[in-house]
């Protein structure tokens, strides 16, 4: 093993970057589920209740099996029955898909608080990561590289939706069903039935979020372990205007914003760290002030949700 | 309408016999509800989880000794905000669970939180870890404790100047209020002891608990070359593995961290909250006062350290041996002048000492030279 080096400043690039890739995987993750649910015409707030949920069942099934990807399975089968329990009861006349997501996400917090309360002291098993810092000599970059191999799987999962909204029959499927009721049941689909399974998908991608919070970076249970990264998420789809790769930008963007803040207090610009810990929120807030027009409706959004009908 | 709101005979009977059934059944449930006359009633009240490695752990293992006292019942409550929140809480064990003493444990619980309760019921005794009670202030049911446990870091930072090759050591902080403020001094300090020319980077994450931000701050610390790493956050598990995980030394804080890297842990600054809270509980039982300014170190078993780690050097373990006992005889001070704050500023001239008992420490509003960091 190589020396740590003297980096100074380049600790603040490296620091974003390596930000970027360890803090984004969850929002990646979630941003993508959302992103599904939400291209079928629904909104699923709840994920961060399955954030949580599938953060404290991964760690729990990894550390009594010892495998970590029996952890990831876990998380992914559980989210499943949250999003499966939300599409639903979502299918029933004058339920309001938004008010479900909040008593869904209380609901998964709560649960995971409960049944979570053994599993804080364990220590269970980290997923792996690949080394891919291994050209460098020098222990930060080596560090920063240090790649999951969920990270990788996200990313090429966003590339993979992203395909599949543009150019198969499942995604023209689930577009049409988004987009207009209507038109879905004149072609016979079952947009009741559609939305349930996006629902369950994207709950089953927010599952393996939580699963990638409690069992890599940070990686351990305990019950702040979210800090609200799933409602964060939540929003960054419409910043990522429902697009599976603008959602994977977007969430490195938000994961090398949050680095930004320890970064420079670790190089010596201390004052007003508060501020700099905000620098997520305001880069969203600026970015949706900047792209927006009151002459038109948002870019991209699915016609049948309930936030633009 | 009328017919709603009249009382049918059968219903009244049915409403009737359900509440005497409910009776019943409270009667039934065991004591934990029942207060009996004669009984202590202590409430604890954490502002996380109670088994998190660090802060609320450390007090709820406190209350688990005075859970086995005879006479004494005690109710809990986790994850309790610092906001209006904690005075429902106060309220209903006061009020339901009958508590006549209760140990708020969290810094923030303080004002206003505390001091309203304590207005409105002034026949119950409030407990706070670390506020700073004056007489002329605050109500004559309010008591305030607190360890030393800044000589915890100290002790902390002696083996980290031992173990540590850059020269830098790194200290991730949740608020910079004064009790964290000399923790970070005293770990540095420490250290100084061992090699004046070390430095200690700090990183506050703003709050008590935010696992990725400190993950964030320990990795950020880690790249800069810090080898020792320490923490002042509600739950160190998070800072231990990520230290552990860069390849850093660690020193534990609040409980004994030491199962999560063995190989990498020093020691480690713990409270001793169990002698503590029986001894008060004790008092009160027997009719006595506790006081209301209460303060203990590493003599009167308010803190001790973890036993320490492989990674200890000889020379190391005796010079923390050594200032352990200067620290057990009493009047240790780890401010002594001349010394400035990372500002410039003369915080003691020559001459000049902070006792470990001073009362000035716990105003602390600065950073000593040779930490790089600032309080806002």
């Amino acid at each position: 093993m190589s020396t740590s080096a003297d980096i100074g400043l380049w600790g603040v690039p490296l620091a974003i970057l390596g930000g970027a890739i360890r803090v984004s995987t969850p929002f990646l993750f979630v941003s993508l589920g959302e992103c599904l649910t939400e291209r079928s015409g629904r909104i699923n707030l709840g994920l961060e209740g399955t954030l949580v949920f599938g953060a404290m069942a991964g760690y729990a099934i990894a550390f009594q099996t010892g495998s970590a990807w029996a952890g990831v399975l876990a998380a992914a089968l559980a989210g499943t029955v949250f999003g499966l329990f939300h599409g639903w009861i979502c299918k029933f006349r004058g339920v309001n898909d938004i008010a479900i997501g909040i008593a869904m996400m209380l609901l998964g917090s709560g649960l995971a608080f409960f049944f979570g309360k053994p599993y804080i002291q364990p220590v269970a098993p980290d997923l792996p990561a690949i080394p891919l810092g291994w050209w460098s000599d020098v222990t930060q970059v080596q560090a920063a590289l240090q790649i999951n191999v969920l990270f990788l799987i996200g990313a090429a999962f966003s590339v993979a939706l992203w395909w599949v909204f543009k150019s198969t029959r499942v995604g023209l499927t689930i577009r049409v069903v988004g987009d207009s009721t209507d038109a879905a049941r004149a072609m016979g689909l079952n947009p009741d039935l559609v939305r349930l399974l996006a629902t369950a998908a994207g709950g089953a991608l927010a599952g393996v979020g939580g699963a990638y919070l409690s069992l890599y970076y940070p990686g351990s249970w305990n019950e702040g372990v979210s800090s609200g990264q799933g409602l964060m998420a939540v929003a960054l789809v419409i910043f990522a205007r429902w697009n599976p790769v603008y959602c994977f930008w977007a969430a490195l963007l938000f994961g090398g914003a949050g680095a930004l803040g320890p970064a420079l207090q670790s190089v010596g610009v201390s004052q007003g760290y508060y501020l700099f810990y905000a620098a997520p929120y305001v880069l969203t807030l600026g970015l949706l002030i900047a792209t927006s027009s009151p002459n038109r409706a948002l870019e991209g959004a699915p016609g049948e949700l309930s936030i633009t009908k | 309408m009328s017919n709603t709101l009249s009382l049918s005979r059968r219903r009244f009977l049915t409403t009737t016999a359900t509440a005497a059934g409910a009776a019943a059944l409270g009667a039934a449930l065991p004591a934990s509800r029942a207060h009996a006359a004669g009984d202590l009633t202590v409430g604890f009240i954490y502002v996380g989880p109670k088994d998190d490695f660090g802060y609320n752990q450390a007090h709820a293992e406190g209350a688990a000794a005075v859970k086995a006292m005879s006479g004494v019942t005690v109710v809990e409550e986790e994850n309790v905000p610092e906001t209006v929140d904690v005075q429902n809480t106060m309220q209903s064990m006061i009020n339901f669970d009958g508590a006549s003493l209760l140990f708020p444990t969290s810094f923030g619980y303080f004002d206003p939180h505390i001091l309203e309760m304590a207005v409105k019921y002034p026949d119950v005794r409030f407990e706070h870890a670390g506020g700073m009670w004056s007489a002329d202030k605050h109500p004559m049911n309010v008591g305030s404790y607190f360890g030393y446990i800044g000589m915890g870091q100290f002790l902390n930072g002696i083996t980290a100047g031992h173990a540590t090759k850059t020269k830098k050591i790194g200290f991730v902080a949740a608020k910079p209020i004064p009790q964290v403020l000399l923790n970070i001094n005293s770990f540095l300090l420490g250290a100084r002891q061992v090699d004046p020319t070390i430095t200690c980077q700090v990183i506050f994450t703003g709050e008590w608990s935010l696992a990725v931000k400190e993950a964030e701050a320990t990795n950020a610390l880690a790249d800069q070359g810090c080898d020792v790493i320490t923490c002042h956050v509600d739950g160190p598990k998070v800072v231990m593995e990520t230290a552990a995980g860069r390849g850093a030394y660690i020193c534990g804080y609040h409980a004994n961290q030491s199962p999560l890297a063995p190989d990498m842990y020093l020691t480690g600054a713990e409270w001793n909250w169990a002698g503590v809270y029986t001894g008060m509980v004790q008092t009160v039982l027997d009719g006595g006062e506790i006081g209301n300014f209460v303060r203990g170190g590493l003599a009167e078993g308010f803190i001790k350290m973890s036993p320490l780690g492989p990674a200890v050097s000889d020379a190391a373990r005796a010079q923390f041996e050594e200032t352990k006992a200067k620290i057990m005889a009493g009047g240790y001070a780890v401010i002594n002048g001349p010394m400035s704050d990372n500002k410039g500023n003369v915080i003691a001239t020559a001459g000049q000492s902070f006792v470990e008992t001073d009362v000035a420490l716990e105003s602390m509003d600065y950073l000593v030279d040779g930490v790089i960091g600032s309080t806002s």
